[in-house]
């Protein structure tokens, strides 16, 4: 089934009700078919192979991810955070195509030949002037509708590829068409070119709840915005709900968001001390952490806002430490850990995550598909399943420290430096070792007038864990250096401590 | 009869239903709605009244299946003639409604 068909339900069902808000524009559902129609004809006109987006959230991009549906191309939105070089790179990949792009500050590309620009207004302009001809969605399910490049790990970007079916797997699988009140929004401040930022639009059309986009982040807009459009749903990565709780501090506390309902966040491993924070602050809002991979059309568990409250109510630390879990697989997702042979491994014991279900894509342009005989794809993600069935996340297999042999997972000494009074971010990476191949090299954030040495932490280490997690050497900065989703870029934190640590 | 498949698309011949096949059994079968054979959406509606209309009638974003569960079909359009596979009428599929994710 074509993803056009969600927005297709939802124009017959209720028309006239606004699907997206964006500065002082409304869209109803009914408007937004139209765009996606009259859209498509541009494309068409245009003989391309693919739909490129560079823009920040505007109403361009429901706009062109429903009309190359319509048009049977890829949707291919890009990261306009890149440098002139990998942009260039990146749209060399992706001839011929018509790039619809927008306001943010890019640097002056050299577009490659078979790249066609249209401006993020024009595209949106043309598509609302015109009254276009109903037309059915075409292709098979199994055409590709998105095409993701990854933040590869090893250089040049992997580009996902999520096919029709995968995305309306996951739809149909997780949102229950209609569901939404007519007074429901959702604030969208994920970036476009992020799967939660598609998986947005996506459910909000499904459900009928209304969209409000947030160009760029920050805490005091967000704000903002959630009390003058009346936001009853938001989701957020940890670094923007630690940001917004900063903010809320700064000014008095007070939250006055009296219609929001609910907050989902994923992206990113959530800090207790920020989610525990962050239910003091919204008592009343209903948390559901999110966990999902570009690769399965977005999310594979949840752990719900019931769950929440008891963990956080609980004195039990078995109980209590579900805050730290990404819940349950949702009932269209099957999960299995391995360990390295490949062998199911039992409760408890921690391994790599494998998924299956039909919103799971696990494929790549060049490589094609990851997904082994029986339809199994490898996360990746290392965790284990608790005895309740609850799911642990223990950080990317790529970033294990192999230390003699022995796998040590920085997740595990990062919760402990962090539990010390005087650290306020820290993070663990694989430092060479002459004697052990890889040892443990952590960089450490100190709270402000906090004073603390290595020798100090290094001890504190050893408190809590085996002596092989003591890190061999640590270094202070003033922050960690993320990427705009919440992600350490442990790649960067691993270059500086090459060459200086034997 | 024909073959269903997943992701094929029909429409009601009488009344305004549309549906899209979620799920199917591989073998041949009957999808009628108000006991009239379902026509695909690009064929003009015949104007024969329902034959049969016991059973629910299909309402938009409703999934709904067969007894064995070898059949579910989503409902993309509402309409008044009850779904039918090979004479057995489909009832409606209950979701278990999840929080709101993304």
């Amino acid at each position: 089934m074509n993803l056009v068909v969600a927005l297709e339900m939802a124009a017959e069902c209720h028309p006239q009700r606004v699907a997206l808000s964006a500065g002082g524009l409304h869209l109803s559902y009914g408007d937004l078919l139209n765009a996606a129609r009259a859209g498509a004809e541009v494309i068409r006109d245009a003989h391309v192979n693919v739909v490129g987006v560079l823009d920040t959230n505007s109403p361009a991009v429901p706009i062109a991810l429903f009309a190359a549906a319509y048009a049977g191309v890829p949707y291919v939105p890009m990261n306009y955070r890149l440098t002139k070089v990998e942009l260039e790179a990146l749209l060399a990949r992706i001839t011929p195509a018509l790039l619809v792009m927008g306001a943010p500050a890019i640097p002056a590309l050299d577009i490659p030949e078979g790249i066609r620009i249209v401006q993020s207004e024009d595209f949106q302009r043309d598509a609302m002037a015109s009254s276009p001809q109903a037309m059915s969605a075409p292709g098979s399910p199994h055409e590709v509708a998105i095409q993701l490049f990854t933040s590869g790990t090893t250089g040049k970007p992997k580009a996902a590829v999520l096919r029709h079916e995968n995305i309306m797997s996951y739809l149909l699988g997780t949102v229950e068409f209609a569901s939404a009140a007519v007074e429901d929004a959702i604030l969208i401040s994920v970036p476009p070119y992020h799967i939660a930022g598609i998986s947005a639009v996506l459910s909000s059309t499904y459900a009928g709840r209304r969209m409000v986009q947030l160009p760029n982040f920050d805490p005091k807009t967000w704000l903002q915005v959630c009390r003058d459009e009346r936001i009853t749903n938001a989701f957020v990565v940890p670094t923007m709900l630690s940001r917004i709780i900063d903010e809320l501090e700064q000014c008095g506390g007070e939250a006055r968001l009296p219609s929001l309902r609910a907050i989902a966040y994923g992206g990113g491993k959530m800090p207790l001390c920020v989610i525990e924070q962050a239910m003091k602050h919204f008592p009343g809002v209903d948390f559901t952490n999110a966990y999902g991979l570009t690769e399965t059309s977005s999310t594979i568990c949840l752990l719900g806002p019931d769950d929440h409250r008891s963990a956080f109510e609980s004195q039990d630390p078995l109980i209590r430490r579900r805050l730290t879990s990404v819940g349950k697989p949702v009932p269209t997702i099957e999960l299995q850990v391995r360990g390295e042979r490949g062998e199911a491994l039992g409760t408890g014991q921690v391994g790599e995550i494998y998924v299956r279900g039909g919103q799971v894509a696990g494929e790549y342009l060049e490589q094609g598909s990851l997904l082994d005989s029986q339809g199994w794809f490898p996360t990746r993600d290392r965790g284990s399943v608790d005895d309740f069935g609850y799911v642990y996340l223990e950080g990317r297999a790529d970033d294990l420290i192999i230390r003699g042999g022995e796998n040590i997972s920085p997740g595990e000494i990062e919760g402990v430096l962090l539990e010390h009074p005087a650290v306020s971010d820290a993070a663990c990476v694989a430092v060479p070792d002459r004697d052990w191949g890889e040892a443990v090299g952590a960089v450490v954030v100190l709270k402000d007038r906090a004073a603390t040495g290595e020798t100090e932490l290094q001890d504190w280490v050893k408190k809590h864990l085996r002596s092989s997690r003591v890190p061999t050497a640590i270094r202070f900065v003033d922050e960690l250096p993320y990427n705009e989703m919440g992600k350490v870029l442990r790649r960067v934190l691993k270059q500086q401590f090459l060459g200086t640590v034997e | 009869m024909k073959l269903l498949r997943a992701g094929t698309r029909a429409k009601c011949a009488v009344c305004e239903t549309q549906i899209v096949v979620l799920r199917a059994m591989a073998a041949e079968a009957e999808l009628t709605c108000g006991g009239v054979e379902m026509v695909g959406t690009d064929n003009p509606k015949t104007s024969q009244a329902h034959a049969a209309a016991a059973g629910p009638a299909p309402q938009i974003g409703k999934r709904y299946g067969n007894g064995a569960d070898t059949v579910e079909i989503l409902c993309t359009k509402s309409g008044t003639g009850a779904l039918a596979v090979s004479g057995e009428v489909l009832v409606l599929k209950q979701a278990k409604a999840l929080p709101s994710s993304d």
